[in-house]
C-alpha cells in the first residue's frame, strides 16, 4: 500500500505556521534570567512538532534547522542553559527565518539559503557558547574494522524477564519477527517454570535458545528486540563459515556463551558504518521528493471550527423539513391551506436567511491572526528606534472576512510603523512635553452597526497641520490662498505622492504611501479616515463591511436601468430645489449641503443612459455618498428600497468596469450592477469637460 | 481489523496516522493529549495506543503510565512516537510501560509494518 503524504502537507504548514505564532508570542513574553516553565514548554513543544513534521513529511532543512533550536530551547527549560538576551534575540530571528523556510517549501516564494545558514551559524553560535563542556563526540563506532569473516547465521539465546508481558511484548512476536528473517531452529527451555502453586499468569517463564540460519545482518536482530532490551536477556553469537562443523557437530550453544554476561553485550559488528549510508541515502530520496512537493501549487484552505459546522449542519436538516413540508403542501394544494402555505414560504425565509449566516460565519476568522504579528513588530522597531513603547490591543476576537484578514495586514503594518516612526516621540521629548516615558498605540478592534472597525490610535505628537500645508503647496496638490479646515488638511496624507518625512529611513517612507493604504482598504470595500490633534496624538479609522461577499445594498433606478449603491457609502439622499445648485469654474455643477458645497454627479451621464425621468435636478433624488474621504451627491430617479445582496464578481464572469466593482442578481431575476463610488468619483474627474459641456447645454 | 488510539496534538501526524490505519481496516480513535486520550480509554478499550510524547496538558509518557496502571490495560501495546535524539525519553517511556516506540520521521508504510508486527 502506498500512501501520498503530500495530501498533509497544507495541515502540516498551517499548524506550523500556528506553532510559529506560538513560539514568537512566547519568547516575546520571556524575561532573561527567569524562565517560566510553562511558556518555554509551549515554544518547545512547538519546535518540537515543527521539527517532526517536518522530518515526516520530507521538508528535511526545516527538521534539521529546527533541531538545533529544539536543543537549545531543552537546555533553557532544563535550566541547563541561561535564558539571556542573545538567545532570545537568535531565536526570535531563527522563527522568522523558519517561517521563511516554511513558506519557501509551501510553494510561495523563494529562499535565501545564505540566510538560513547564517542563521544556522548564530545559532550554533549560542549552542556552543559554553566552554567549560567539550564538544559532544558524535560518532564513536568509527573504529570498528571489518575482520572479513562471512557471517552464515546466528546463534541467540533469548530469555524474556517475568515482566518482558507487562509491557504489552509478547515473545511470539518477536520470535515470528526472526522467523520473518530466514529459516530457523527453536528450542523453548522450561527450565524457570516455577511450581505450579507460584505460577503467575502474567509474567514470563520461558526461554529460548534460537539457530537462525541466514547471514543477516546485526542491525535486522538488534531491531527486533529493539523495544525489549531492557526486559530480557539476550545473546547474539555469529556463526562463521569456518565454524560450520561445530553447529554441525550439534555442540551446545550454551556453553559458547556461559561467561557472557546476562544483558546483552556482543562485540560491535563491522555493520554500522551502513546505517549512516542508509540513513544517507533516505535523506537524498526525501529531498528529491521535497522538491516535487514544493512545486505544486499551494492551494488556500480554511480551518473552520467545528461548532460552525454543526450549526450549519443543523441549519441544512432544518431547511430539509420545510422543504419537504412544502412538497407535501404542494401535492394536493387547495384555498384553504394558504395560511400554511405562507407560514412554510415564511419558515423557508428564515432558514435560508439563518443558513446563509451561519455559511458566511465559516468564512470568518479572529483578528488575532493579523494582531498577533505586531507585539514583535513593536518590540523589535522600538529597541531599534530607541523609543519606549507599550502596545495595547482589544477585540482580536473580532471576527472578520478571511479575505479581510488576508490583505488588511500589509496595510495595518504600515500604519503602526507609521505611528512608531512618526507619531511617537523619543522618551526625552515626551517628558519635555509632560507626558509619560512611554507612549501608547493601541490596537482597537469591534463591531459598530454593520461595519467592522478597526483603529490603530497613539499618544504621540498629532499631524503637523503647517508642515502638511507647505509640502501640500509645494507639491501643488493645493492653492497658497486655499483655505482650508485642518480635518481637510489631514485628508491630504492620502493623496498619492504625498509624504512628508523629511527623510527615508528604513521604516517607513519606503515608497509606500498612505494612497496605498487607502487604495488597499477601499478594495476591501472599506473606508479610512484620520483623526489628529497636535500634541495629542493621532487615530486612524478602518471601516470594513462585516463579510466581502454579500452587502448591505440601497437599489435605485435611472431610467430602466437598476443599481446598487453600497449603504456603508450613503450618508443621505435628499431631494435639492433648483436654486440650491451653482456652478463653480473647474468643478461643474456643485450643490450647498449644510456648509459644504459638493459636487453634483449624474449617473445617467455617467453611464450614459437614456430615458431617463431625472433631467432637471427637481425631478430625481440626490444620493450624497462618500468615498476616499471626498462627497458627492449622485442623481438617481428613485430610491426603490434596501437590500441585503450576493456580489458577484464582474471580473470573473466580464471584465473590469471603472465604476463598478461587481453585480448581484435581484429577486426577480435580473442582474443589476453594484456602484463602486470611489470609482465613480475618479470616473468624473476624469470628464470635465463632458460636465462642462452638458452644464451649458 | 483493530481499533488503534492515536493520540497526537499535531493535526497533521494525527491525520497521516489515522489515515494509513484507516485505509489499513483498522478502527482509528483521535485524541489530541493525553487528558483526551485517557478519557476515552478509560470508557471504551482499544486494542493498541500510539501517542506522541511531547503533548500539552498530559505527555506521552504520563499517558503511558496512566494507562499500564488500568487493569484492562496491563497487557495492551503502547506505541510512543518519539525522534531519533531522545534515547532518554524511551528510557522514560520504557520505564513508564511502553510497549515500544516508532521514530520519528517515519513514513505510512513503516507505521504499518510496526502495528502489523505488534497486533500479530
Amino acid at each position: 500500500m502506498t500512501i501520498d503524504i503530500s495530501q498533509f502537507h497544507q495541515v502540516f504548514f498551517e499548524e506550523s505556521f500556528e506553532g510559529l505564532e506560538i513560539m514568537e508570542s512566547g519568547l516575546l513574553n520571556m524575561d532573561p534570567g527567569e524562565v517560566d516553565a510553562e511558556e518555554i514548554n509551549a515554544i518547545f513543544r512547538a519546535a518540537h512538532s515543527i521539527k517532526g513534521g517536518s522530518a515526516t513529511f520530507g521538508f528535511n532543512d526545516i527538521a534539521a534547522f529546527t533541531h538545533i533550536m529544539e536543543t537549545l530551547l531543552d537546555e533553557m527549560r532544563d535550566g541547563r542553559r541561561q535564558v539571556t538576551d542573545k538567545a532570545l534575540e537568535v531565536l526570535l530571528r531563527s522563527v522568522d527565518v523558519l517561517r521563511e523556510m516554511l513558506t519557501a517549501s509551501n510553494g510561495s516564494g523563494g529562499l535565501d539559503e545564505g540566510l538560513v545558514k547564517g542563521q544556522l551559524q548564530e545559532l550554533e553560535a549560542v549552542l556552543n557558547d559554553r566552554s567549560d563542556e567539550p564538544a559532544s563526540g558524535s560518532d564513536s563506532d568509527a573504529g570498528a574494522v571489518s575482520t572479513a569473516r562471512e557471517v552464515i547465521g546466528w546463534h541467540l539465546v533469548f530469555r524474556p524477564l517475568p515482566r518482558m508481558m507487562q509491557t504489552g511484548n509478547d515473545p511470539l512476536r518477536i520470535l515470528r519477527e526472526l522467523a520473518s528473517l530466514g529459516d530457523m531452529e527453536v528450542e523453548g527451555d522450561i527450565s524457570l517454570l516455577p511450581v505450579f502453586a507460584q505460577f503467575d499468569p502474567e509474567e514470563c517463564y520461558l526461554s529460548w535458545n534460537i539457530h537462525l540460519k541466514a547471514g543477516v545482518d546485526r542491525l535486522q536482530i538488534d531491531e527486533v528486540f529493539d523495544w525489549v532490551e531492557d526486559e530480557c536477556d539476550l545473546a547474539v553469537i555469529p556463526l562463521y563459515a569456518d565454524a560450520r562443523e561445530l553447529i554441525a557437530a550439534g555442540e551446545p550453544a550454551k556453553d559458547i556463551i556461559a561467561d557472557l554476561p546476562s544483558t546483552m553485550t556482543v562485540a560491535e559488528e563491522p555493520n554500522r558504518p551502513d546505517r549512516r549510508k542508509n540513513s544517507d541515502r533516505r535523506k537524498a530520496d526525501r529531498r528529491v521528493e521535497q522538491r516535487r512537493a514544493s512545486a505544486a501549487p499551494a492551494s488556500s484552505s480554511i480551518r473552520v471550527d467545528i461548532t460552525k459546522i454543526d450549526a450549519l449542519i443543523n441549519m441544512v436538516g432544518e431547511l430539509v423539513i420545510t422543504q419537504s413540508m412544502l412538497s407535501m403542501l404542494s401535492g394536493n394544494f387547495h384555498m384553504g391551506q394558504v395560511d400554511r402555505l405562507r407560514d412554510g414560504l415564511a419558515q423557508l425565509e428564515r432558514h435560508t436567511r439563518e443558513m446563509q449566516e451561519s455559511v458566511m460565519q465559516i468564512r470568518m476568522l479572529p483578528i488575532s491572526f493579523t494582531f498577533s504579528r505586531f507585539p514583535r513588530l513593536v518590540h523589535d522597531l522600538s529597541t531599534q528606534m530607541g523609543k519606549k513603547i507599550e502596545l495595547r490591543m482589544s477585540g482580536e476576537n473580532t471576527e472578520v472576512d478571511k479575505t479581510v484578514i488576508e490583505k488588511i495586514g500589509d496595510p495595518l503594518v504600515h500604519l503602526v510603523r507609521n505611528s512608531l516612526d512618526h507619531g511617537i516621540e523619543m522618551p526625552d521629548q515626551r517628558v519635555a512635553a509632560g507626558k509619560p516615558e512611554t507612549g501608547v498605540v493601541e490596537l482597537n478592534a469591534f463591531h459598530n452597526g454593520g461595519s467592522i472597525v478597526i483603529e490603530i490610535r497613539d499618544d504621540g505628537k498629532g499631524l503637523d497641520s503647517d508642515r502638511i500645508r507647505r509640502k501640500a503647496i509645494e507639491k501643488g496638490l493645493i492653492e497658497e490662498s486655499a483655505k482650508m479646515s485642518d480635518q481637510q488638511l489631514h485628508e491630504l496624507i492620502f493623496q498619492p505622492g504625498f509624504s512628508t518625512a523629511d527623510k527615508v529611513n528604513d521604516l517607513s517612507g519606503r515608497g509606500v504611501g498612505m494612497d496605498v493604504v487607502r487604495r488597499n482598504i477601499n478594495e476591501l470595500g472599506g473606508n479610512i479616515e484620520i483623526e489628529s490633534e497636535s500634541g495629542r496624538g493621532s487615530a486612524i479609522i478602518i471601516r470594513l463591511p462585516l463579510t466581502l461577499a454579500i452587502l448591505d445594498g440601497q437599489i435605485i433606478s435611472v431610467g430602466d436601468e437598476i443599481y446598487i449603491v453600497p449603504l456603508i457609502s450613503i450618508i443621505e439622499s435628499l431631494q435639492v430645489r433648483p436654486d440650491g445648485i451653482n456652478l463653480v469654474a473647474g468643478r461643474g455643477e456643485v450643490f450647498k449641503l449644510r456648509d459644504e458645497y459638493l459636487p453634483v454627479v449624474r449617473l445617467h451621464e455617467v453611464f450614459g443612459i437614456e430615458g431617463n425621468r431625472a433631467q432637471d435636478l427637481k425631478d430625481g433624488l440626490l444620493v450624497v455618498v462618500e468615498g476616499d474621504g471626498r462627497r458627492c451627491g449622485i442623481l438617481v430617479d428613485d430610491l426603490i428600497g434596501q437590500q441585503q445582496v450576493v456580489i458577484k464578481s464582474l471580473e470573473a464572469n466580464y471584465g473590469r468596469v471603472e465604476g463598478v466593482s461587481g453585480a448581484t442578481i435581484l429577486g426577480d431575476g435580473s442582474v443589476a450592477l453594484i456602484l463602486d463610488i470611489p470609482g465613480i468619483m475618479r470616473l468624473t474627474n476624469q470628464l470635465p469637460e463632458l460636465q462642462l459641456v452638458k452644464r451649458t447645454a | 481489523m483493530a481499533s488503534i488510539l492515536a493520540v497526537d496534538d499535531s493535526a497533521s501526524m494525527r491525520q497521516m496516522v489515522a489515515f494509513t490505519l484507516k485505509g489499513a481496516g483498522h478502527q482509528v480513535i483521535e485524541a489530541s493529549d493525553g487528558v483526551e486520550a485517557l478519557q476515552y480509554a478509560r470508557r471504551q478499550g482499544v486494542n493498541l495506543v500510539i501517542t506522541d510524547v511531547n503533548m500539552p496538558n498530559m505527555d506521552g509518557i504520563s499517558l503511558i503510565k496512566a494507562l499500564r496502571s488500568l487493569p484492562s490495560y496491563k497487557f495492551t501495546p503502547l506505541l510512543m512516537l518519539t525522534t531519533e535524539s531522545s534515547p532518554e525519553k524511551k528510557q522514560q517511556g520504557k520505564a513508564a510501560g511502553a510497549t515500544g516506540w516508532i521514530v520519528k520521521p517515519f513514513n505510512p508504510e513503516q507505521l504499518l509494518n510496526t502495528i502489523n508486527k505488534v497486533l500479530g
